[in-house]
């Protein structure tokens, strides 16, 4: 069932982005949000996104997530058109390859969070005992193993973003994207946050795109993308993929 | 995977106690108001239909007087005497008793007790009519009906009062100013619909009750029981036909006497529970209606909390119709819990309520099996479909959903 992405021998890029424009509403009311973005992305890299408020960070992400599809132009993933899968395809591709970290966290009320980052591997078809154990490691991971039984209502932002975070890594996937993971968060609590993206873009090789405002927190990115008005308005490499460094 | 589903479901009911408990309740009230009344509407007409069948389906009675004996033509009319009884019994094929009966109340006393009976003057015809037992002793001679003997057969009520424990055959009763010998003890009938309690009679001879207590010739009402091998509606029309001859009722003129059918009665009665019935049916199933409208109501208000949650299921991987089998169970599970519960309450209810109404308490499996699909499908349409519309956006969509 799962859509067959593997790897060409032509050796693609991970994520390609081919003229895509994104168009909300119809008529008068109709805004385009994009205006033609081309991106690659290749595997293994780190990338910051970055813009002014309104200029298509979300929307792109949501793009490159799956959660929405362009108006027109392609997006490749793994060299596959994913305009071409169907509702049902694009959800195994999510749940096979993709971890997300919504700008507001989208966890499931009264819902403990260990039973949130469970939820994924639930899909997934893990049994109740590895679920269980992974969902632990992950929780681990992000320094929340001693709140796993506590409502999003019982946890503050910073903890909400971690918990956010770990639902996003359980299913070790390919693609880390994460649409300001640090926004709400006071700069000890942001560094932390992106020393444990860096982390997993180094020791797991997952690839993270992430959207920030803050410059601090980008240049711990291999590559930033400059988004203006819908559109790429440059592309900042700061160092190559798995490359040692700072 | 379905077990998961459940437990999952059974998990998230949990979660939402208030939003649940809420969605019971309208399927909980609608159930168990549907299976209290369709099963005391069935019990009142079953009880009502073995009261009538005590009455026997094949008496006609006859009275003097147009209606039932309360309008004041039946004052006015000429009584029965026992000639008309010797005729009808001459005359008219397929009836196996012809009884003539004067009644009288009276007090009965006995050592220190007295209570009040009433008193049947008949022939031993009328209890093979009636096909009324005896628990004990025997019923008249010939020779005592001729003669007007002073013996007495009476009803289980009059023993329960008078004589508790006590052996009644063979001794002497006091009723009003007649000392009569017992000679029998009637089988318990239990109440009847019509007439009272038929178990507080005391019977006499007819003409010991003629001449000691009515003190005239008249005979109050024939009772006939029909071969129940023939239909009572011809027999009914051949009694009238020599009735009127004898009382010289000619032409046009109206009867002026009645015959009660206690089979057109049944008819007549069992009809009118019947429609008592179906529209407590009726009523019932709006109230499971607006249960149901009740359930709409809170799924709608909770749609938009569910549309984000079905948002968020999408975003992480799953598909349309996994989140759909799971909102179809939560709602299977959570509206068939309602109707259990509902079940168990009705069936506490016509319990607690067979009681005081005197009603025999039947659980009739076809009602509560109807009611408890029906809550399942109330369940499945109203948590299913606002389900399904959240989950045919697509998760951005549905996470984006105020
Ligand atoms: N569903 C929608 N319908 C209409 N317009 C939309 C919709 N989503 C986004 N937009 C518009 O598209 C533009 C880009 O939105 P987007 O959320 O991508 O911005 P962003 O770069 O992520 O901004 P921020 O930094 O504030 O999160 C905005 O002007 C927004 O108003
Ligand atoms: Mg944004």
């Amino acid at each position: 069932m799962t859509p067959d992405v593997t790897p060409d021998p032509l050796n693609q890029p991970l994520i390609a982005l081919r003229g895509v424009t994104k168009r909300y509403g119809v008529g008068a009311a109709a805004f385009q949000a994009l205006k033609g973005i081309d991106l690659e992305v290749a595997a293994g890299d780190f990338l910051a996104v970055m813009g002014p408020s309104g200029s298509g960070k979300s929307t792109c992400m949501n793009i490159l997530g799956c959660l929405d599809v362009p108006t027109t132009g392609a997006f490749l993933f793994k060299g596959v058109n994913v305009e071409g899968l169907d509702r049902v395809q694009r959800s195994l591709l999510r749940r096979r390859y993709l971890g997300f970290v919504f700008q507001g966290f989208n966890l499931l009320a009264r819902t403990t969070a260990l039973e949130n980052v469970e939820l994924p591997l639930v899909y997934r078809g893990e049994p109740r005992k590895r679920r269980h154990d992974l969902a632990m490691a992950a929780l681990d991971k992000v320094g929340l193993a001693d709140w796993r039984d506590h409502t999003p209502a019982e946890l503050s932002g910073g903890q909400l973003q971690r918990v956010a975070i770990a639902r996003a890594i359980v299913t070790h996937p390919d693609v880390l994207l994460a649409d300001e993971p640090t926004g709400n968060l006071d700069s000890e609590r942001s560094i932390e946050i992106m020393q444990l993206l860096t982390d997993l873009n180094r020791a797991s090789g997952i690839t993270v795109l992430m959207v920030t405002h803050e410059a601090e927190m980008a240049a711990f990115a291999n590559t930033i993308v400059h988004f203006k008005d819908g559109r790429v308005g440059g592309v900042e490499t700061l160092r190559r993929p798995g490359a040692d460094g700072a | 995977m379905l077990l998961t589903t459940i437990l999952l479901s059974l998990r998230e009911i949990r979660r939402h106690m208030m939003r649940s408990f809420l969605t019971v309740l309208g399927v909980v009230i609608g159930v168990s108001a549907v299976v209290t009344m369709v099963t005391l509407g069935h019990a009142t007409t079953r009880s009502v239909q073995s009261q009538i069948s005590g009455l026997g389906s094949n008496l006609l009675t006859i009275l003097p007087g147009q209606g039932m004996g309360r309008g004041g033509g039946a004052q006015a009319a000429q009584p029965f005497k026992i000639d008309d009884v010797d005729a009808i019994r001459g005359q008219i094929g397929g009836v196996t008793s012809v009884a003539p009966q004067v009644q009288a109340q009276a007090t009965a006393i006995r050592n220190a007790a007295n209570w009040t009976v009433t008193v049947n003057g008949t022939t031993g015809e009328y209890l093979i009519g009636q096909q009324w037992a005896l628990a004990s002793g025997r019923v008249f001679s010939a020779a005592e009906e001729q003669a007007g003997k002073s013996v007495c057969i009476i009803g289980d009520t009059v023993k329960t009062n008078l004589y508790a424990d006590d052996e009644t055959i063979g001794t002497t009763l006091r009723v009003g100013r007649v000392s009569c010998e017992v000679i029998g003890l009637l089988a318990k009938r239990g109440q009847s619909g019509i007439g009272g309690d038929q178990d507080n009679t005391v019977i006499m001879p007819f003409r010991t009750v003629q001449r000691r207590f009515t003190g005239n010739r008249n005979v109050q009402f024939v009772s006939i029981a029909v071969d129940p091998r023939y239909d009572n509606a011809p027999i009914r029309d051949s009694i009238s036909a020599l009735l009127r001859e004898r009382r010289n009722i000619t032409g046009g003129k109206a009867d002026d006497f009645t015959i009660l059918d206690t089979k057109q009665i049944s008819d007549a009665l069992g009809n009118a529970t019947a429609q008592l019935t179906a529209v407590v049916t009726a009523v019932a199933a709006i109230s499971l209606l607006v249960g149901g409208i009740g359930i709409m109501n809170i799924m709608l208000v909770s749609v938009t909390e569910r549309t984000r949650e079905i948002g968020i299921r999408l975003a992480i991987g799953a598909t349309a119709d996994e989140v759909l089998m799971q909102f179809l169970v939560e709602a299977v599970v959570l509206s068939s819990l309602g109707g259990l519960v509902g079940l168990a309450l009705a069936f506490v209810a016509c319990l607690g309520l067979s009681i005081p109404l005197k009603m025999p308490f039947v659980w009739e499996p076809q009602i509560n099996l109807i009611a408890f699909a029906i809550s399942a499908v109330i369940g499945v349409i109203f948590g299913y479909f606002p389900a399904r519309r959240a989950a045919a956006l697509d998760p951005i969509e549905a996470l984006r959903h105020e």
